[in-house]
């Protein structure tokens, strides 16, 4: 287990460490501000925080030194002129998910953005563009739309460590895309998903994956929590099967984990429907496969079972070895040693929790 | 030459924010000159595209701007501007 974890909550950056047998607050910083994304590149170990002022804007921080000191770094702009949709400016309303290029890209760091924007750096960060190409397909003024925010957002970006130009981005709403030159040009990745809310079940785009990850162990294998239920690729996203539950609850849900080791044992923390967006029975679980997708296993030893309300949001929920951790909408944070079998509680008094990440 | 006052709540940000005094005429003017006294504060009031964010506010003696979008609002060598937020959020 990597002994560090990195929080991005509605009140601040907050780093967690596992030492003497306990977890202990490291680090807390930017008190009082939401941090939609709390990224660590471990490739250097600089920390990243996604600022998501409400007054001031989108702002992007950086620290070398564990969280000591920050460092504010240009946040991604959209060139001047850009439009969601005619009429409508174009300007980073959110960052959705931040992502390093890789072991051979060491300067390149990608970021997703509301309103639907991929942005690029190549030089460790100091400055991002807009990836014109995906802003420029055809399929995003008229086939994307907002889902969990009011513009299209681009929450999941993947990259494949095998070939660092190949990527996978998800966008609520719009589905998954792929590049294989390092964003120049775009495939859509939608087959065999399916998405109850749009009129036509066939169309190109306008799928909801909540969150999209790969199996480190075996990167063709790709999997999703999606809006319509929990989709699996075993040949890089060119196919898609449902292999959700159809009665829950592994069905509806945010985030998905997927095992360091083991390309076919994934986690996800299963939610009411669009309806409510509550724990289901007023009880926290988290659902388990072992067999890829084909039977779940419901994990509840140790979490709250009665007039709970938690859920938990895309981004937070993350595997390392055979820990665990998850936090939740109502700021209560869980961690599993092994693997879901059972959990303790870190705390019951945090902010809401967007986002989680294991690091050194 | 027009005064640039702030609200506190930028002080946070910008540590040696103090009353600016502004040798420019039009408030995008304003905003570059104050970029160059503290860099990366016209991005706290203004977004990508040069639109006064939603929850800010800029008053010309004591008056709200109307032209959000280009910051077209006149001005004269003695007025006050007051760049604010609005107070919202929990």
């Amino acid at each position: 287990m990597k002994p560090t974890v990195l929080l991005g909550t509605r009140k601040g950056f907050i780093a967690y460490h596992f030492s003497n047998n306990r977890w202990q607050v490291e680090n807390l910083s930017f008190e009082g501000q939401p941090v939609s994304i709390a990224y660590a590149d471990e490739r250097s170990g600089t920390w990243w925080a996604c600022l998501d002022h409400g007054h001031w804007g989108v702002k992007l921080h950086r620290s070398k030194d564990r969280g000591l000191t920050w460092e504010e770094i240009k946040a991604p702009a959209y060139p001047e002129g850009k439009e969601i949709k005619e009429g409508i400016p174009a300007t980073t309303r959110y960052i959705w998910s931040m992502a390093n290029g890789g072991k051979n890209f060491l300067s390149r760091l990608w970021i997703g953005t509301d309103p639907g924007g991929l942005f690029l750096s190549e030089d460790e960060g100091n400055n991002f563009h807009l990836v014109e190409s995906l802003w420029n397909h055809p399929t995003r003024k008229e086939g994307w739309f907002g889902g969990g925010r009011d513009q299209p957002g681009i929450h999941s970006i993947v990259v494949d460590p095998r070939d660092e130009n190949r990527i996978h981005i998800g966008i609520s709403c719009a589905g998954v895309f792929e590049t294989i030159d390092a964003g120049k040009t775009w495939i859509i990745r939608n087959k065999g998903m399916h998405a109850d809310f749009l009129p036509d079940p066939n169309a190109e785009t306008g799928y909801d994956p909540h969150i999209l990850v790969a199996a480190p162990s075996d990167p063709e294998i790709l999997w999703q929590q999606n809006h319509c239920g929990i989709f699996r690729s075993t040949d890089g996203a060119k196919n898609w099967v449902d292999i959700g539950q159809p009665e829950g609850p592994a069905k509806f849900g945010f985030a998905i984990a997927v095992a360091d080791d083991d390309a076919e044992q994934a986690w996800v923390a299963p939610a009411n429907s669009d309806m409510t967006r509550t724990a289901i029975k007023g009880a926290l679980c988290i659902c388990r496969t072992d067999d890829g997708g084909k039977t779940w296993k419901e994990l509840r030893k140790g979490l709250p079972q009665e007039n709970c309300f938690d859920i938990v949001y895309r981004h937070a929920l993350a595997s390392s070895g055979n820990a665990l951790v998850f936090g939740t909408t109502t700021g209560n944070l869980f961690f599993s040693p092994d693997r879901g079998e059972s959990w303790q509680v870190l705390s019951n008094y945090l902010p809401m929790i967007y986002s989680v990440q294991f690091t050194n | 030459m027009p005064t640039v006052k702030f609200t506190y709540a930028l002080r946070r940000f910008f540590k040696t924010l103090k009353d600016t005094s502004a040798k420019s005429e039009t408030l995008q003017e304003v905003l570059e000159e104050l970029e160059k006294e503290y860099p990366g504060i016209r991005s706290y009031i203004v977004d990508d595209q040069g639109i006064l964010r939603k929850h800010v506010n800029i008053f010309i003696d004591g008056k709200l701007i109307n032209d959000r979008t280009t910051l077209s609002d006149p001005f004269n060598k003695d007025s006050e501007i007051y760049i604010m937020q609005a107070l919202s959020g929990g």
